[in-house]
């Protein structure tokens, strides 16, 4: 359990991390970060929700100002309707700019435009000494902090450039793929492509194996919009999410409901459909519009597996896949995404190669040994995990995947040497 | 830390030779490679066993002397330093018990303050220092061995059972003082259990081995249990003898 401290004004946070107790601090966003990575036990949590001010914009450039605890949501309805989209989103619009940098996430555009920290053109840092920091990315310690986790100190604001676009609606073509070498050859062109990502059937096996739905896509011109959009190319305003049904009995995705809902799916998607015209919430965040779905997983919850491996290791991908489909994991949120080249960023986790996510609910028999096994191909190619959705590696593990680990610990120590920022992720970790 | 699996990271056993004790550890050890023990036990060839058995499952493992018959004051700074080395403590064990000779321990003073010692003494030191460690870091378990003999002392065995009763009552209270800190307190009454401790003693109904406690304790833990029993079933039984009248209790050859 932590005191959750809603912060206000620089001074009140520099007093904050000055009087910081044993346990430690933590700036927290909205949370949405899957394991502990946002917890901090017996310690203090800083809510910065509180701070989500624009602080000044560019209208020339698309260069904002913003107070780290604002939402990509609010961002989204602020700047979309003046023609700029956020440079990077994840798969939710409910994660606030300091949440994306201390993760250093990345979107359905990483291969050709890098993770949100690479969008980051300054940021304030306070740091464990109770000093504001204006960092830039020519600053070492402006890498630590992407994918930092939090650890290396508050993120207050961050001056992020977006990206112009014409409407706010995407053109996007979807294709279906009979099995994993299929879809692999499908993406050979991505590059071509500003968004890409495929949507993976888990249960599929045999020839099947790694089945998949494809779908690309750009922002679309204001021309190419259906005449009645064409008024107002730029509005977006979606309904806030509903939540589901509060009736739903635990458990009630099990493999057999799971592989009718893929099954379903992947019919459903056309074998090859062209530049149809999606809204953003459709293209991009798809599971906004289902409040609390984690919920449908049943009471042992859910947990989220991400990995990536380097290119020419795409064997292990097809290992993970068929591991899954063998175990008969139940996950209907397997995504296969291609990524560009790795950033400066010590513990960011993108680099070139194949990332693969997908949600399995927690209580699957034999879950734990089946993990942990992948963990040690993916570690044997190279490839690593994805901080922000762990909640099971060991402290030897990411020491192993992530060589620039005593590097970042050497900076963090630099500006946090008493470890006032702590995390339950980094005392499992031993971050 | 805990993992989202449930899998502990560290945990301290205070009593490690006991075989309920070693069960337990043996499970969060194969469940967990790298498994960080703390085991506090008197120094001696069983607990060079327990560690031995637990280093072959790869957990780390460390001793520290404590001999729960001796001056526990005297060992406090050692018991708190056990739980301060390393990182948090997820889960804090107390296995510690003695049954001793039960028509001894009733006419002879020093016997019956033995059993004190070891069952209900030793357990509340510990349990206080611990409390206070999970509290500082806001989550945990903490998890008594208690017995079902605590229950309804009976004829055949209430010098063991009305210790047994002082502990588990304790930690009872503990759990209402600790829930507001996120840290969860748990008393385990196992029935008969087939241990060095039971050897030779006849076999009660619905006896088990140290592994069914085991698996019981983490169901137990995963569930957010305040007290469990082992086996479940036990729980029914003993609620029949508690409300049974005295002067038919007294009777029952038990
Ligand atoms: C449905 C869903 C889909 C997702 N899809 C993707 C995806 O496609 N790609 C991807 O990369 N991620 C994805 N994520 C993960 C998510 O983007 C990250 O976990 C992100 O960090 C969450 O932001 P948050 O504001 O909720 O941060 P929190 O969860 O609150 O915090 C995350 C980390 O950042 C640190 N942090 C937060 N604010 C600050 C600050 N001001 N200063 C310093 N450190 C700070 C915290 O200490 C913590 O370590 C997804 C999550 C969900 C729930």
């Amino acid at each position: 359990m932590a005191k959750v401290v809603p912060a206000s004004s620089d001074e009140q946070l520099v007093e904050a991390v000055q009087s910081a107790g044993t346990r430690g601090v933590l700036a927290r966003g909205l949370g949405r970060s899957y394991g502990d990575a946002a917890q901090n036990a017996g310690g203090v949590v800083l809510d910065l929700l509180g701070r989500d001010r624009v602080l000044a914009v560019d209208e020339a450039t698309g260069v904002i100002e913003v107070e780290a605890g604002i939402s990509l949501d609010r961002l989204m309805r602020d700047f979309v309707p003046q023609g700029w989209f956020v440079p990077v989103t994840p798969g939710t619009r409910a994660v606030t700019v300091g949440g994306a940098i201390g993760s250093d996430i990345h979107g359905k555009n990483h291969h050709r435009a890098g993770t949100w920290t690479q969008h980051v053109r300054s940021l304030d840092l306070l740091t464990g000494t109770g000093e504001i920091r204006t960092l830039t990315p020519d600053d070492e310690l402006f890498w630590a902090c992407a994918g930092g986790m939090g650890l290396t100190g508050v993120i207050l604001r961050a001056r992020v450039a977006l990206t112009p676009i014409e409407s706010a609606f995407c053109t996007v073509d979807t294709q279906r793929c009979a099995n994993l070498d299929g879809l692999l050859e499908a993406m050979a062109d991505d590059d071509d492509h500003e968004f890409s990502v495929a949507w993976v059937d888990c249960l599929a096996k045999g020839e099947a194996l790694g089945r998949s739905v494809l779908t690309r896509g750009r922002f679309a011109r204001r021309d190419e919009l259906p005449e009645k959009k064409q008024a107002d190319p730029l509005a977006f305003n979606p309904r806030t999410p509903f939540t589901a049904p509060r009736g739903i009995p635990t458990g009630l995705l099990n493999k057999y409901s799971v592989a009718a809902f893929n099954e379903a799916w992947f019919r459903k998607a056309p074998a090859r459909r062209d530049e149809e015209i999606q809204s953003i919430t459709t293209f991009f965040h798809p599971l906004d519009a289902v409040a609390d779905w984690n919920r449908i997983y049943g009471s042992g919850g859910l947990l989220q597996y991400q990995v990536v491996v380097p290119e020419g290791a795409e064997d292990v991908i097809r290992s993970c896949i068929d591991a899954f489909s063998h175990a008969g994991v139940a996950s209907f949120l397997a995504v296969l995404k291609r990524f560009g080249p790795a950033n400066r960023g010590h513990l960011s986790f993108p680099m070139g190669g194949w990332t693969l996510a997908l949600d399995v609910p927690a209580s699957v028999a034999g879950l734990a040994d089946l993990l942990d096994r992948l963990d040690e191909q993916v570690l044997a190619v190279g490839g690593r995990g994805y901080l922000a959705k762990d909640s099971r590696m060991t402290p030897e593990l990411v020491r192993a995947m992530y060589p620039a680990l005593p590097r970042w610990q050497e900076l963090r120590d630099e500006v946090d040497p008493n470890h006032v920022f702590q995390s339950d992720l980094a005392r499992r970790l031993k971050l | 830390m805990r993992d989202a699996l449930g899998r502990l990271q560290r945990v301290v056993v205070v009593g490690g030779t006991s075989a309920i004790a070693r069960a337990a550890m043996a499970r969060w050890a194969r469940e967990r490679r790298g498994l960080e023990v703390t085991l506090l036990a008197r120094p001696g060839a069983r607990r060079e066993e327990a560690a031995a058995e637990l280093t072959a499952l790869a957990a780390k493992v460390e001793c520290v002397d404590l001999d729960a018959e001796a001056d526990l004051e005297a060992q406090r700074a050692r018991i708190e330093a056990a739980f301060d080395g390393g990182g948090d403590v997820d889960l804090v064990l107390v296995a510690l018990g003695a049954l001793g000779d039960q028509e001894q321990a009733w006419q002879d003073p020093a016997a019956a303050l033995r059993l004190v010692d070891v069952n209900a003494r030793a357990p509340i030191f510990v349990g206080v220092i611990a409390a206070e460690r999970l509290r500082r870091q806001g989550h945990g378990a903490l998890v008594l061995l208690s017995s079902v003999a605590g229950e309804r002392v009976r004829r055949s065995n209430f010098a063991y059972g009305a210790t047994k009763a002082a502990a588990d009552d304790f930690y009872r209270g503990l759990a209402q003082a600790l829930a507001p800190d996120g840290v969860h307190v748990m008393v385990v009454r196992p029935g008969f259990v087939r241990t060095p401790m039971t050897e030779g003693l006849d076999e009660a109904p619905l006896a088990q081995d140290p592994a069914d406690v085991a698996e019981d304790i983490d169901a137990g833990l995963a569930a957010g249990a305040s007290v469990i029993w082992s086996p479940a079933t036990m729980r029914v039984v003993m609620a029949g003898l508690k409300s049974l009248p005295a002067p038919i209790f007294r009777r029952l050859p038990i």
